[in-house]
């Protein structure tokens, strides 16, 4: 798959996330802390919960649901009830559109 | 009386995953993004102040009592030290639990630990256990925390105040984890992967209890007579003598509420409770609200309740009300299997989300709720 534009990069506040729906699927945009854009899936690995819902603080995002805790630079499950990692996606900026690449 | 199933691997387990109970969608009151990013923001501040005063009020009693050791002045010195140890650490397991207290990771770890030592919970199988909690709350067969099962045996919860009953179940078990086995229940809610671990903080916990037993034995061995009791009443012994606070709030939360269903309005009980209270519960008086939005932390719960009331049934207006309401309604349900409280909804509030679950097969001959306010 090509790059796929997702979102405008002001539609993300700094340290915050939001959902992206494509194609059946559904991941979560992240604008981290070093200004950055990330994305990841977007649903928990523990119980298929969106973790847009959830909390972006520093380099991490916490479930809603249990307060499971992933990297979301690389989708590493860093504290249960999250054991197993989330997959992330390349993403980058052109005309301050953020663009994803799914593969 | 109906007996009912609350085995997670029995009947009711299949039925409430049949129904469409299990890691089902819940009701959840609007609020906007911007109040919940605002509300779940994590502060170091308030939960470090509270730990010091936990800490340093843990250090002042127990010198207290062991300064006083002989004299009826000790008494107090322990009991608020048990009242410290064995039950302000419930909520500081719980919170930490969650990772909602502290902003810095292992200042909740820590805490976690220490606090899950205090309370004689294994901290790995309680993590989960709690995890399934929230995500099935009172969903029978799916809910390894359900407090008051039917048939309700009164005399136990009123044992529970004193913790004995509780305490020896809790070192049973704990005992039984060190030397590797997990019951079918704990294996259903904990993954196999987290096992070994289950099992390595479980011989922790044992092999202090072990060191506390040979300090005592030593002391009572040396001549020190009753003063071999001094390790006991510092360790472990507070989860007998100080842990009926614990038991007091911990009944409220869900007590005469209903089961089975997908509206934590139903279900969970709010309160209004004295400050000193609310501080040794680290705000979980808040109830509907904490399992609503489980990523607010206790320092936020106040103002998390004051955005959100209008859509909740009134609280209580203190522990003696939730008390009177949730006895009332539990002598009931010896008699009327099936009846819970059902409080009116403000005129403010969305109704009861009742269709998220009246579809549960169980329910056609549960119907005799009762609307209380
Ligand atoms: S659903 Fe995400 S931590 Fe449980």
């Amino acid at each position: 798959m090509p790059w796929i534009d997702a979102c405008a990069t002001d539609e993300i506040e700094e340290e915050d996330v939001i959902r992206w729906d494509h194609a059946d699927r559904t991941f979560a945009i992240y604008h981290g802390v070093d200004g950055a854009f990330y994305c990841t899936d977007g649903l928990c690995t523990h119980e298929q919960v969106h973790l847009a819902d959830g909390l972006v603080m520093d380099n991490d995002i916490e479930c809603p649901r249990h307060n499971g805790l992933f990297d979301y630079r690389n989708g590493n499950a860093l504290r249960a009830p999250v054991c197993e990692d989330l997959a992330t996606y390349p993403t980058k900026v052109e005309g301050g559109r953020i663009l994803v690449l799914l593969e | 009386m109906a007996t009912r199933d609350y085995s997670l691997t029995g009947p009711s387990a299949k039925r409430a995953v049949d129904a469409g109970l299990s890691a089902a969608e819940w009701y959840h009151t609007d609020v906007s993004r911007k109040e919940m990013k605002a509300l779940m923001k994590r502060r170091d501040g308030p939960p470090m102040r509270d730990t010091m005063i936990w800490a340093f009020l843990h250090v002042l009693f127990a010198t207290g009592g062991i300064y006083f050791w002989g004299s009826w002045v000790a008494v107090p010195f322990w009991l608020a030290y048990g009242l410290l140890y064995g039950s302000a650490c419930d909520s500081r397991w719980h919170e930490c639990g969650h990772g909602t207290a502290f902003r810095t990771r292992w200042m909740n770890d820590v805490i976690y630990h220490i606090a899950s030592f205090q309370i004689m919970r294994n901290p790995v199988n309680w993590r989960w256990s709690h995890a399934r909690h929230h995500t099935d709350t009172l969903i029978v067969g799916r809910d390894p925390e359900i407090a008051w099962m039917h048939p309700i045996r009164l005399g136990m919860k009123a044992l529970a105040y004193v913790g004995l009953h509780d305490t020896l179940v809790s070192l049973k078990t704990l005992a039984r984890n060190a030397v590797g086995w997990l019951s079918p229940d704990e294996k259903d809610y904990i993954p196999q992967s987290e096992w070994p671990k289950a099992v390595f903080w479980a011989r922790i916990h044992m092999v202090i209890y072990a060191f506390t037993v040979g300090v005592a034995t030593m002391m009572f061995l040396g001549g020190l007579g009753w003063k071999a009791i001094i390790p006991f009443l510092l360790i472990g012994g507070p989860r007998i003598y100080g842990c009926w606070h614990m038991v007091m709030t911990g009944l409220l939360q869900h007590g005469g509420l209903a089961e089975d269903v997908l509206d934590h309005r139903l279900n969970s009980r709010t309160l209004y409770m004295n400050p000193i209270s609310r501080w040794i519960y680290w705000n979980m008086n808040y109830h509907v609200e904490h399992h609503m939005f489980p990523m607010v932390p206790y320092y936020a719960l106040p103002a998390l309740h004051e955005l959100i009331n209008y859509d909740l049934p009134s609280p209580n207006t203190s522990i003696w009300d939730g008390y009177r309401e949730m006895i009332g309604a539990v002598l009931r349900q010896r008699r009327e299997p099936g009846y819970f409280v059902k409080k009116n909804l403000p005129a403010t509030a969305k109704p009861y989300r009742e269709d998220l679950h009246t579809h549960v097969p169980e329910r056609q001959d549960r119907r005799n709720s009762h609307a209380l306010d």
